[in-house]
């Protein structure tokens, strides 16, 4: 807990992976929605093949903050639910694991759409 | 003039208006930011671990997720978070308060269309693809699991 050397690999590891978010957009100029879900299925997919886990032994919140850590989250649930439940457990396992960051970000996206105003426009 | 001549000279046209930025600082900016942001998650799980010593790593890594969105919506509401994407980049897209803002910045920006048809509906412009592509994903491996 609070290890400064942790942080230093939290703060490398999670600018790496927005650093290649950024070199996506710079060299193929892909759109923010394309960037989220092409990196949350390489996140299901590093938890597929197993590399998800060892990398967040390491970086901690450098790799289960950016989205990648959200797609693992959905395959990790989906497994393990499967593992006790069967096929079953597939279908709820992944949507149970990741419930609490989508109903938070609906019902702040929600609260916050209606107090708060549109800056953009002019 | 015919049609490709046409379109060459206005992509020509394209090319020179386009503002120039030079690619290589933003890569910078992205790293920072994006690190700066994991390091926060990285802090509130830490304190929660710190308050709290009998929650499991888990539930407080979740915990800082979700104080992480709530924190992000907020931002986009007060339109501080758009100045912060301006500059980061993907540092702010790459996080999951990037998702966050993907839901909040549609909820506000289509506010005028409706409550129901505008804010509810239009949040998902960007989060709706994400969490089908997710699930899709995740039964199939959840599936392969299963029978392998």
């Amino acid at each position: 807990m609070f290890d400064p050397i942790m942080y230093l690999k939290v703060f490398a590891i999670g600018g790496l992976v927005c650093m290649i978010g950024q070199l996506l957009i710079i060299t193929t100029k892909i759109t923010s929605a394309r960037i989220l879900v092409s990196f949350l299925l390489l996140g299901v997919f590093m938890e597929a093949i197993g590399i998800f886990e060892p990398i967040k032994q390491f970086a901690g919140a450098g790799i289960s903050v950016p989205i990648i850590g959200f797609g693992a989250s959905l395959a990790r649930g989906a497994i393990d639910a499967g593992n006790t439940l069967g096929v079953l457990g597939v279908f709820t396992g992944g949507l149970t694991a990741t419930a609490g960051g989508i109903a938070a970000a609906i019902l702040a996206g929600y609260v916050f759409g209606l107090i708060f105003n549109s800056k953009t426009k002019k | 003039m015919n049609e490709q001549e046409r379109n060459e000279r206005y992509n020509a046209y394209i090319e020179a208006k386009m503002p120039k930025t030079k690619p290589w600082p933003t890569l910078f900016h992205a790293f920072w930011t994006g690190g700066l942001i994991c390091c926060l998650g990285e802090l509130i799980k830490d304190l929660f671990l710190y308050f709290f010593p009998y929650m499991s790593t888990l539930d407080a890594t979740n915990w800082s997720l979700i104080i992480l969105i709530i924190l992000a919506s907020f931002l986009t509401g007060i339109g501080v978070y758009d100045r912060i994407g301006a500059y980061a980049g993907a540092g702010s897209i790459v996080p999951i308060t990037g998702f966050s803002n993907s839901i909040a910045s549609p909820a506000l920006e289509f506010k005028r269309e409706g409550l129901v048809f505008g804010l509810m509906a239009k949040m998902f412009i960007i989060a709706g693809p994400v969490i089908v592509s997710g699930t899709v994903a995740s039964i199939i491996v959840g599936l392969i699991y299963l029978f392998i």
